[in-house]
């Protein structure tokens, strides 16, 4: 644990190093170093350096644009943003009715299929490259297309997995990326038998697909366990989504917190009163927000939100293969929790596999094309909506004036409650990898790797859209810049001489 | 289900300015194709091109992407395009060239036929209105991409005769 780096006691005179942004990562992140004259890493920090403020563009628009309109929040999950919206605006059409058996199925099974094709995203396309290949890798070959090149079987996995799951976000929202489908109330449009038989003519295929991922992932990590387990290292406690019996629940549930040790800090809580038990700290050198829990204090009561999370905290899983996944990789903490942050692919796939069994069950279910698919009842003025995102627990609360239209939006994304896990890693990757010479594309994705890890995805939490340029500078004490290199738009790095 | 023998893949986000050019023309040209009562032809409409539309392209006998341009002249182009290894891969985003060479890497045999229509335009700023460039070049480029269609469906009635 390095949280001694997050501030150093004295700044003045420390070379700075920058990593801007950080690449395979949406949205802008920046990695500062500082280095004392020893070039020992005396400060890490992972800043999130654009903001958008979504909570005030959505403020004063009527409540029914609003699960569509935060789509636009995020390209890789736009429907874990469309559905935490419908479960918060619900309250504004339904009260506390809850929403048709039909309705709830088809936004069950469109989550299910944004998981799968998300987390098929973030293992295949995002991290397998640097855990087949090796962190040092040449950038150029180190992404999906040299994946596809090298190991097509692995490669056309992600493929058709990641195709799949947009093949039932498009069934059922009409299109890939920001369709409609889940509205407040229910849900616009049932599931005609033909479509139903369209996804499980494949949804076979699809679970051996999945399994075979699995396989991969949990390979991957095991080859190497010693130095997976201790690679960017950040224990924690694991806060997530559980069902009443206990069980993985990624749609909705009571909030459950395990402590490092795996002890129930808190079990089952209704997510409506999140502001109770989180509280959001501001830093200056950073956008993003620091959620802890306020019981344990800011100090104790970060945690970490996501895959791990879940699996971690979870006394099982509601399908026969991903069960029998979760109690294998379970054995790897011997009674406690998985800490290792590398550990959260392994979770991931494990997620996926369910993700794949939960579609299959959904689809075999006649309740399925239905067309019962929307309620009413005695509106409320305010709702919060919470359901398990890809990346980890997401928080929508809204409140809406007489005139139906928003007056206060907050929302705590997954990559913003899992801020101080990801520079914990930072800090941990940067105090045992830098041997404190020139800075190299090696160290600096083995930082990428680390929050890779969390979240490809920084762009929900400064609600920024971002682009991919990567520059590093070596900084004097006295200023000057002293080593500059810069990856391009194509990958590819050079090294600036500076004088 | 066996697939459409035209694909139209547009593509861009919507809401950042002149980027809008590719869902514009897909979505008229998909609504078109209603009115047509047509289903030769398949248009996708999608924020950028991933790894995975490569899977739609099998089965094709002709594609052709719609985007916005950044640079040349102003107005419409059509261009053929092949298969050419994509060293700009850094996200989840791939060019055209890079996605039929990602189809021949992952379906093997021939690629489609393939064009590119993009439109030049001028601002590309979240939240900024289509430039009036833009707006003159779709209009020239809904006039040629109708005629790409007349054009494409009539080289199968040729290979059909």
């Amino acid at each position: 644990m390095y949280e001694n780096l997050e501030t150093a006691t004295e700044t003045i005179g420390l070379q700075r190093l920058a990593i801007e942004p950080v690449s395979r990562v949406e949205g802008h992140g920046k990695v500062t170093l500082l280095l004392d004259e020893n070039r020992v890493v005396r400060q890490a920090r992972l800043h999130v350096v654009e903001f958008r403020g979504f909570e005030k563009f959505i403020q004063g628009r009527p409540y029914w644009e609003v699960p569509t309109l935060v789509q636009r929040l995020c390209g890789i999950c736009p429907v874990s943003h469309l559905l935490a919206a419908s479960k918060a605006t619900d309250f504004f059409v339904s009260g506390n009715q809850p929403i048709s058996p039909t309705a709830t199925k088809l936004r069950r099974l469109l989550h299910f299929g944004q998981m799968l094709q998300s987390h098929a995203l973030h293992f295949f396309h995002l991290a397998s490259p640097d855990l087949l290949f090796g962190y040092d890798d040449p950038v150029p070959h180190r992404n999906v297309v040299g994946v596809l090149t090298d190991h097509p079987e692995i490669g056309l996995i992600g493929v058709k997995l990641r195709k799949f799951g947009q093949e039932v976000i498009r069934v059922l929202t009409g299109k890939r990326v920001h369709g409609t489908g889940s509205v407040p109330g229910g849900f616009n449009k049932p599931l005609s038998q033909e479509e139903r038989d369209y996804l499980k003519s494949d949804i076979l295929t699809v679970l051996g697909w999945a399994a075979h991922g699995l396989a991969i992932a949990r390979q991957l990590y095991l080859a190497d366990e010693p130095a997976n387990r201790g690679f960017a290292a950040a224990n924690s406690n694991f806060l997530s989504l559980v069902a009443p019996d206990g069980g993985l629940e990624l749609y909705h549930g009571g909030i459950r917190v395990k402590d490092a040790a795996g002890g129930i800090v808190l079990d089952h809580f209704d997510y409506r009163g999140y502001n109770a038990i989180l509280h959001e700290e501001v830093k200056s050198w950073s956008y993003m927000k620091f959620p802890f829990l306020t019981a344990l204090g800011k100090e104790q009561g970060w945690y970490r939100v996501g895959p791990l999370a879940r699996v971690n905290n979870c006394d099982h899983i509601p399908t026969p293969r991903a069960e029998a996944a979760r109690v294998d990789f379970m054995a790897q903490g011997a009674g406690q929790p998985v800490q290792a942050t590398l550990a959260y692919h392994w979770a991931r796939m494990i997620e996926l596999l369910h993700c794949a069994e939960a579609i299959a069950e959904l689809l075999d279910d006649p309740e399925i094309t239905g067309t019962d698919l929307s309620r009413s009842g005695k509106p409320l003025r305010e709702g919060v909506g919470v359901i398990e995102a890809p990346r980890g627990t997401l928080f929508h609360h809204y409140k809406i004036d007489s005139n139906d239209l928003v007056t206060m939006a907050n929302l705590i994304v997954s990559t913003t409650s899992n801020n101080t896990a990801m520079n914990e890693s930072v800090r941990a990757v940067a105090a045992e990898c830098f041997d404190g010479r020139e800075i190299s594309e090696g160290l600096l994705n083995r930082i990428e790797v680390a929050i890779r890890a969390y979240d490809p995805c920084l762009s929900c939490a400064t609600h920024a859209v971002g682009k991919m340029p990567l520059s590093i500078e070596a900084i004097a004490p006295d200023g000057d810049v002293v080593s500059r290199l810069v990856k391009g738009g194509n990958g590819e790095l050079s090294r600036e001489a500076v004088l | 289900m066996t697939p459409a023998p035209l694909l139209v893949l547009a593509f861009g986000n919507p809401g950042r300015g002149d980027d809008a050019v590719g869902p514009l023309l897909g979505d008229k040209l998909a609504g078109w194709l209603v009115d047509q009562r047509a289903d030769d032809v398949e248009v996708v409409v999608d924020f950028q091109l991933n790894i995975e539309h490569a899977l739609d392209l099998v089965g094709r006998r002709r594609v052709l992407f719609i985007d916005a341009r950044a640079s040349g002249e102003a107005g419409a182009r059509f261009e053929s395009v092949s298969a050419q290894a994509d060293a700009s891969y850094s996200t989840h985003a791939v060019s055209p060239q890079g996605l039929l060479e990602v189809h021949a890497k992952v379906v093997g045999g021939a690629s489609p036929r393939a064009e590119i229509l993009s439109v030049r335009g001028e601002s590309f700023e979240l939240g900024a209105p289509l430039s009036a460039a833009a707006n003159e070049g779709v209009e020239a480029a809904w006039r040629g991409l109708i005629d790409w269609v007349v054009r494409a469906r009539g080289v199968s009635e040729a290979l059909c005769a």
